[in-house]
């Protein structure tokens, strides 16, 4: 006798059974960590087209390609200068503890880029580490402090993250620990929800005179940055274009939180690919195209995503999430005394695993990278975290100048629009880029901008 | 003679002929350098960051009208506004004094962390919001939404406030001597005790006020939004 054929709903797949009963036996909404896991155009649906007889690539292994990045040159005085255009995005101590803030710079420092601050404030041992340290202004202000503006290398206005445009912070109080509630100035242990307008203004216009009050306050010395969550980002890139922004930050829908609503991380925003088109585009409409720089992130893993991204018109990138995969997020095991340890029961007592894992809210990171714990921050050692994402970087951005080289290019920050394509009607669309074998861009003539 | 001390030094800037650049320049890399403790600005109409940023024991008074974010993350400094201030006066404030002897526009003292803010006449909406630890004495009332989000510090209001008083408070207090139109969520009245009568008795005379503590109420967080939790009215 056959087994009778299960048919599960399309609708009503096992997956959003399992939301309504949750849903049902809680009355909470689900909070994690990461990115969207659901599947949107991407980076992987484009493709390089590279030099053959119609292009002249350069030698691989042999001949120079600049990777060199400059970023604040339109007002600020003294611009940020770094060696690859690779960042490493805002992260706040408290979704990862001081050690991780502290392999963070140490990596970033050694390839020669920039790290961020996040919500709460910036550490010691960040300032310490990171050459490069961009300060975040964020609409909580936790922790914000004059000195560190003076201390800071670039100040990032953020209006929104792409995990959760429109959203504020949220740091769940099992990450609230004495050090962390201190910073923040909040009671310890407290569920933190932090605001998501700005106190002191409310508007464009507003912002215009924010930004001249942070010059002022840095005497026009250091470049400002503004971070926006990728929505309504062709307007919103040409505001703060106007509102004086020396660099302008746009993070899609893919980029990581440490704690934030799944039907936020899901369903608000739009994928990377269309946010960095229209952002572009914008920069294009004012003419701005290199005075302005344009930084991306939200979902970069790979040298050829950097690449691709780059063509598309970005001057720089932001990594969050593989940033926090290439120290050990998601790995199967610590690193202890030089050897390697399972972190396989604590993954599982938080009911997931390796590969799968989100649960940076919880505080009980079993790698000890998203943690506040003691005991669990210990599992992150700076030097071998640094090590290992000072070669992730490093990899990241060999990958780059190969792609770059293969199209013919000298400097990474030639390649263009026209040595890509697209895989999939829908990317051809966001993007902007001709259908693979054709020269049709859905949408071209009537793109709402 | 040889006893006397010497007067501070004082220096005027006319914003009417001086760039703003320029003051903020020599207030944050000059005065302390040249002995020059006590700035006079004149002629400021209405101009936004005035006197921002700055990170020593200063005297700078401002005669007239200011924009926004006059003093705004002020450290040590005392500043004397002899008129108006627009939005986001004190901003961030970490230590020092700020003192608007007129009205102030929206969001005065927000997220300041320290110092005392004094403002003799009324201030509008979100007078210190996202409060972190500062002190602020309001000689007349305040507008909606003030205190939203408060997290640390103490707001004396000598007047009335609009509605939603100290909406999501965390553990910054609120004292009122007026009425109050409607408390934000999760705010709630509380007994004044000798401790609160104490503090508005102290802040009152920093801020060279009279007033009998007994009139004021108290106002502080219930912490029901301390914690998620199923049961929480969504619409507050």
């Amino acid at each position: 006798m056959t087994a009778p054929l299960l048919e599960e709903s399309a609708g009503f797949d096992r997956s959003t059974i399992d939301y309504i009963q949750r849903a049902a036996a809680s009355g909470l909404y689900e909070i994690r960590g990461l990115g969207a896991k659901r599947r949107v155009p991407n980076f992987d649906d484009l493709l390089f087209l590279a030099a053959s007889l119609s292009r002249y690539p350069l030698e691989g292994y042999r001949e120079r390609c600049v990777t060199k990045t400059l970023l604040g040159t339109r007002f600020a005085t003294r611009p940020i200068e770094l060696a690859i255009p690779i960042t490493v995005a805002g992260m706040s101590f408290g979704a990862l503890s001081a050690r991780v803030k502290d392999a963070l710079g140490r990596a970033a420092t050694e390839v020669g880029t920039s790290t961020t601050t996040g919500d709460g404030g910036m550490t010691a041992e960040e300032r310490a580490s990171s050459k490069t340290l961009v300060y975040q202004c964020l609409p909580s202000r936790y922790g914000f402090d004059p000195d560190d503006v003076r201390r800071a290398d670039a100040i990032e206005i953020v209006i929104g993250q792409g995990a959760k445009p429109g959203g504020g912070g949220m740091l769940l109080g099992q990450k609230v620990n004495p050090r962390v509630a201190r910073m923040r100035t909040l009671p310890e242990g407290v569920d933190q929800r932090s605001a998501s307008r700005h106190p002191d203004w409310t508007g464009p216009d507003d912002l215009v005179i924010k930004i001249k009050e942070l010059r002022e306050i840095t005497d026009w010395e250091k470049p400002i940055y503004v971070k926006v969550g990728a929505t309504r980002v062709f307007n919103d890139v040409k505001l703060a274009v106007h509102a004086g922004a020396d660099v302008i930050v746009v993070d899609g829908m893919q980029g990581g939180t440490a704690a934030t609503q799944t039907v936020f991380i899901e369903h608000v925003g739009i994928p990377t690919l269309a946010a960095l088109r229209q952002a572009v585009d914008a920069l294009d409409d004012l003419n701005m195209r290199g005075t302005v720089q344009l930084v991306i992130s939200g979902g970069i893993r790979s040298g050829a995503d950097v690449a691709k991204a780059l063509a598309m018109g970005a001057d720089a990138v932001a990594i969050g999430q593989g940033v926090l995969i290439a120290l050990g997020c998601n790995s199967e095991s610590y690193v202890a005394d030089g050897e390697h340890v399972s972190a396989l029961e604590d993954y599982a007592r938080l009911g997931t695993a390796p590969g799968f894992c989100h649960h940076c809210h919880t505080g009980k990171c079993p790698v000890g990278v998203t943690t506040q714990d003691p005991a669990l921050e210990l599992r992150l050692d700076p030097a071998v975290g640094a090590k290992r994402l000072k070669n992730y970087l490093r990899t990241v951005n060999m990958e780059l100048t190969t792609i770059a080289r293969a199209c013919g290019k000298q400097d990474v920050h030639h390649l263009e629009k026209e040595d890509l394509v697209a895989l999939t009607v829908e990317a051809a669309a966001m993007a902007g880029i001709p259908l693979a074998g054709t020269s049709w861009i859905p949408g071209a003539a009537v793109r709402e901008k | 003679m040889a006893n006397l001390k010497p007067l501070p030094m004082a220096r005027e800037f006319d914003l009417a002929h001086d760039s703003l650049r320029h003051l903020n320049l020599f207030l944050h890399k000059r005065a302390a350098l040249e002995g020059v403790a006590q700035i006079h600005v004149r002629n400021p109409d209405g101009a936004h960051s005035i006197a921002v940023g700055l990170d020593a024991a200063l005297d700078v008074q401002i005669h007239g009208h200011v924009g926004y974010y006059a003093a705004g993350m002020n450290k040590h400094a005392s500043v004397t506004v002899h008129g108006n201030a627009g939005p986001g006066a004190a901003e961030n404030m970490m230590s020092g004094r700020v003192h608007v002897k007129g009205f102030a526009s929206t969001a005065a003292g927000a997220s300041a962390h320290g110092g005392l803010l004094i403002i003799d006449g009324d201030a509008s909406l979100r007078c210190g919001i996202s409060l972190k630890g500062a002190d602020i004495v309001v000689g007349g009332s305040v507008g909606s939404f003030s205190a939203f989000m408060a997290q640390a510090g103490r707001i004396v209001i000598c007047g009335d406030a609009e509605d939603a008083l100290g909406d999501s408070l965390y553990e910054a207090v609120i004292y009122v001597r007026g009425r109050v139109r409607s408390l934000g969520a999760d705010a709630r009245f509380e007994p004044m005790s000798d401790t609160d009568r104490a503090s508005v008795k102290s802040l009152l005379a920093q801020a060279g006020r009279t007033g009998d503590p007994a009139d004021f109420k108290r106002v502080a967080s219930a912490k029901s939004l301390y914690h998620w939790h199923a049961d929480a009215d969504q619409e507050y």
